[in-house]
C-alpha cells in the first residue's frame, strides 16, 4: 500500500510525495488523486516501492511532463520503465472528430437525403439487373439453377407453412371473436361470418404472410448474401465467372414469387378454420353452415384479389432482402443493419402496395 | 533435454498443463498432453494443421473445457473455476488471438481501453485516455490510428492493435495466437522485433503459436512441438533436432526451414 506524506517542508521544496509499496494500474485512479491533490512544486520520492508497471510509470512520467514534478529515489529499474513510457509519449485522439453543429447536422440531413435517393436508383438499377440475368437465364436455360430454386422452395415455403398456418389461425379466432362482441350489440352475430370470410380472404391472409416471410426469409436472405460479400464468396463467384445474380437473387425471387401465393392460400384457408372453429363453439352455427356461408357471402375476386397481390408481394422482398445483402460491405456490424433495414423496406413497400393495390380492385368494380 | 511435463533448473513455472485431453465427439485432439512454461521466457508452439494448437490454447485461457487433466496458470488451477474466480486470472494476461478479434463498432483506442474500463472504472480521461495512446505506441501503431475503426485497418495494424490491447493491463503473461500470420515478411520481422522487445522491457513471459520459422528463430527462447495428440518435446532448436522425430526432422530440416535457419545465422553471425 502507498503512502503518502505530504510535507511543506521548511525549505520551500514544496510537497514530497512518497509512494511505498506498488504503484500499478490497480492504484491508478487513487494514485493520480493524490498527486492530484499537492501543490506545486512537487517532488516525487520512489525509494521505497518495490514494483511499478507501465501505468504507475506513466503516471509518475506525466506529472513530470505537466507539472515539472522532480523524481527522487528511482532505481535503474524504475529509471529504465520511466523512460521507456516516455518513448511512447505520443498522444492520439480517441475517436474520430465529430463537430457537432447547425451545420453537421445539415450535413447529415443532406447525406441521408442523397443515401436515400442513391438507394432508391440503386434498388432500380438492381431490379434492371435482376431483369437481365432473368432475360439471361431464359435465353440459356441450362444455366438456371434448379436445385437451388427447389432448395429455395423447401425453406420458403414449406418450413414455413407451421409458423404461418398456426398464425392465421389464430388471427381467425381473434377476428371471430372480436367481431362477433360487436356485432352482437345490435344482434347481428351472423355477420361475424361475412367479416372472416372476406378480412381473411382478400385482405389479411396475404398481408400477414407476406410480414412473416420478410420476417422469415427476406431478413435470411439480406443476412445469407450480405455474409456472402463478407467472406468474399460473391467476388470469388465473380472471378470464377458465376453470376452472383443468377445463382443467388434469380433462386430467391423465384421462390418468394411462387411460394408466396400458395402460402397466402394457406393463411386463408387457416383463418377460415380458426374463425370457423371459433363461431361452431361460441354462436353455436355448426361447420357445414359455416361453410355454405362462406361460399355465398366471398366473391370469386376476393381470392383474385388475395392472390394476385401475393406474388408481387415476394417479389418486394426477395428484391429488397437479396438488394440490401449485396450493398453489405466492411464489417460483420453492417450485416446486422442491412437485415434491419431489409425488413423494414420490404414490409413499409408492402403494406404501401397493399394500398395501391385496394384502390385499384376498388376502382376496376372488385369490390 | 527433459520431458515436456517437467519444469527445467531454475524456472518458475507460470502455465502447467498436466495429462490433458482434449476430443471433439469421435475425434481426440490432445491425450496426456504435458507442459510447462516458464516465467520470462518466450515459448514457440508449433505444430501441424490440426494437431490443436489452438485448442490447446483455449483450453489454456479456459474457453474449452478439457475432457481430463490439470492445467495451472499463474499458480491457480483453471479447471472448473467460477467466472468470478477467473476474472482474478484475466486481469493478469493478454491475448491476441489470431484475425485480432477487434470489436468493430468501437475505434482502436477505444478497444485498448475496454479493458480498463472492466477492471478499473475508477481510471478516468484523460488519464485512460493517455494509457490508451501509449499502449497503442507501445503496440507499434501511428498515433492517428487511434480514432480509426478497425475496418478501416490494414491486417498488420489490426495485429499491432491487438496487441496493444493484449498489453492494456500490464499483463505478466501474453499469449499470440499466430501473430505475423498473414503479414508480409517485413511488417513479420518487425513485429517479431516488437514482441522481443516489449518481452524484454516488461519482463513478460509470452505464450506464441505460430507456423513462421523465422519468428521461431528470431524470438522464441524454447519450442514446444505438437504431434500425436501431444508435445513431442520442447527446448531449442539444435535440442529438438536431436529428437528422432519425422515430423521435426522435416519441419527444420526441409528447404523452408533450413533457408530461415541459415538467414538467422547470417544476421547474427
Amino acid at each position: 500500500m502507498a503512502e503518502v506524506t505530504d510535507q511543506d517542508s521548511a525549505d520551500g521544496r514544496g510537497s514530497v510525495y512518497r509512494v511505498a509499496g506498488t504503484v500499478n494500474i490497480a492504484r491508478a485512479a487513487t494514485t493520480q488523486r493524490e498527486i492530484d491533490a499537492l501543490p506545486d512544486p512537487l517532488t516525487i520520492d520512489l525509494s521505497d516501492i518495490n514494483r511499478m508497471d507501465t501505468v504507475g510509470a506513466w503516471i509518475v512520467y506525466r506529472t513530470v511532463r505537466d507539472r515539472g514534478a522532480k523524481v527522487i529515489g528511482a532505481s535503474r529499474d524504475e529509471v529504465g520503465l520511466l523512460k521507456q513510457v516516455g518513448e511512447f509519449d505520443v498522444p492520439t485522439r480517441v475517436v474520430p472528430d465529430e463537430p457537432h453543429d447547425l451545420v453537421s447536422v445539415l450535413r447529415e440531413l443532406g447525406q441521408w437525403i442523397a443515401d436515400t435517393g442513391a438507394t432508391l436508383v440503386g434498388l432500380l438499377g438492381f431490379f434492371g439487373a435482376t431483369l437481365i440475368g432473368f432475360g439471361n437465364v431464359i435465353r440459356r436455360p441450362k444455366r438456371f439453377r434448379v436445385n437451388a430454386v427447389v432448395q429455395r422452395f423447401d425453406v420458403v415455403g414449406v418450413r414455413a407453412l407451421g409458423i404461418i398456418g398456426l398464425m392465421s389461425f389464430l388471427i381467425g379466432v381473434v377476428i371471430a371473436q372480436q367481431g362477433s362482441v360487436q356485432l352482437a350489440q345490435f344482434g347481428a352475430e351472423v355477420y361475424t361470418i361475412n367479416l372472416i370470410g372476406r378480412i381473411t380472404v382478400r385482405e389479411l391472409g396475404t398481408l400477414m404472410t407476406a410480414i412473416m416471410v420478410a420476417g422469415r426469409s427476406g431478413s435470411a436472405f439480406a443476412a445469407q448474401i450480405g455474409t456472402m460479400k463478407i467472406t468474399e464468396e460473391i467476388d470469388a463467384m465473380r472471378t470464377i465467372g458465376v453470376s452472383p445474380v443468377e445463382a443467388l437473387v434469380i433462386p430467391r425471387i423465384i421462390a418468394a414469387v411462387m411460394m408466396m401465393p400458395l402460402l397466402a392460400f394457406w393463411s386463408m384457408l387457416l383463418a377460415l378454420i380458426g374463425g370457423g372453429i371459433f363461431v361452431w363453439l361460441s354462436l353455436g352455427i355448426p361447420p357445414l353452415t359455416y361453410i355454405q356461408r362462406l361460399q355465398e357471402v366471398i366473391p370469386m375476386t376476393d381470392l383474385w384479389v388475395g392472390l394476385i397481390k401475393a406474388p408481387v408481394f415476394g417479389f418486394i422482398i426477395a428484391l429488397a432482402g437479396c438488394f440490401q445483402g449485396m450493398l453489405v460491405q466492411g464489417n460483420s456490424e453492417e450485416v446486422g443493419s442491412r437485415t434491419t433495414t431489409a425488413v423494414v423496406q420490404s414490409i413499409f413497400l408492402v403494406i404501401v402496395l397493399d394500398a395501391v393495390f385496394a384502390v385499384f380492385f376498388s376502382n376496376i368494380g372488385w369490390i | 533435454m527433459i520431458p515436456p511435463g517437467e519444469v527445467p533448473p531454475g524456472c518458475t513455472p507460470v502455465i502447467t498443463v498436466h495429462g490433458l485431453k482434449n476430443s471433439f465427439g469421435e475425434q481426440v485432439v490432445h491425450e496426456d498432453l504435458d507442459l510447462a512454461v516458464c516465467r520470462g521466457e518466450i515459448l514457440g508452439v508449433v505444430g501441424g494443421s490440426g494437431t490443436g494448437k489452438s485448442v490447446l490454447l483455449r483450453s489454456i485461457i479456459g474457453l474449452q473445457t478439457p475432457d481430463e487433466g490439470e492445467i495451472e496458470v499463474l499458480g491457480e488451477n483453471m479447471v472448473g473455476r467460477t467466472e468470478d474466480e477467473a476474472k482474478n486470472i484475466r486481469r493478469r494476461w493478454g491475448i491476441l488471438f489470431q484475425n485480432g478479434a477487434l470489436f468493430s463498432t468501437l475505434t482502436v483506442a477505444e478497444n485498448v481501453e475496454v479493458p480498463i474500463r472492466e477492471y478499473f472504472p475508477f481510471i478516468k480521461p484523460p488519464l485512460l485516455d493517455e494509457i490508451a495512446s501509449y499502449k497503442i505506441a507501445m503496440g507499434g501503431l501511428p498515433p492517428d490510428a487511434g480514432p480509426k475503426y478497425p475496418s478501416e485497418l490494414s491486417g498488420g495494424m489490426v495485429k499491432r492493435a491487438g496487441l496493444a490491447r493484449a498489453l492494456a493491463l500490464d499483463p505478466e503473461l501474453l499469449f499470440l495466437d499466430e501473430p505475423t500470420s498473414g503479414l508480409d515478411p517485413i511488417a513479420a520481422a518487425a513485429f517479431d522485433q516488437l514482441v522481443r522487445g516489449l518481452k524484454e522491457r516488461l519482463g513478460l513471459t509470452v505464450f506464441l503459436i505460430t507456423h513462421d520459422l523465422d519468428t521461431l528463430h528470431a524470438v522464441c527462447d524454447r519450442i514446444a512441438v505438437l504431434a500425436d495428440k501431444k508435445v513431442i518435446g520442447v527446448g531449442t532448436i539444435p535440442e529438438l533436432l536431436a529428437l528422432d522425430h519425422p515430423w521435426i526432422q522435416e519441419y527444420f530440416n526441409g528447404p523452408r526451414g533450413r533457408a530461415a535457419a541459415a538467414s538467422y545465422e547470417g544476421a547474427t553471425a
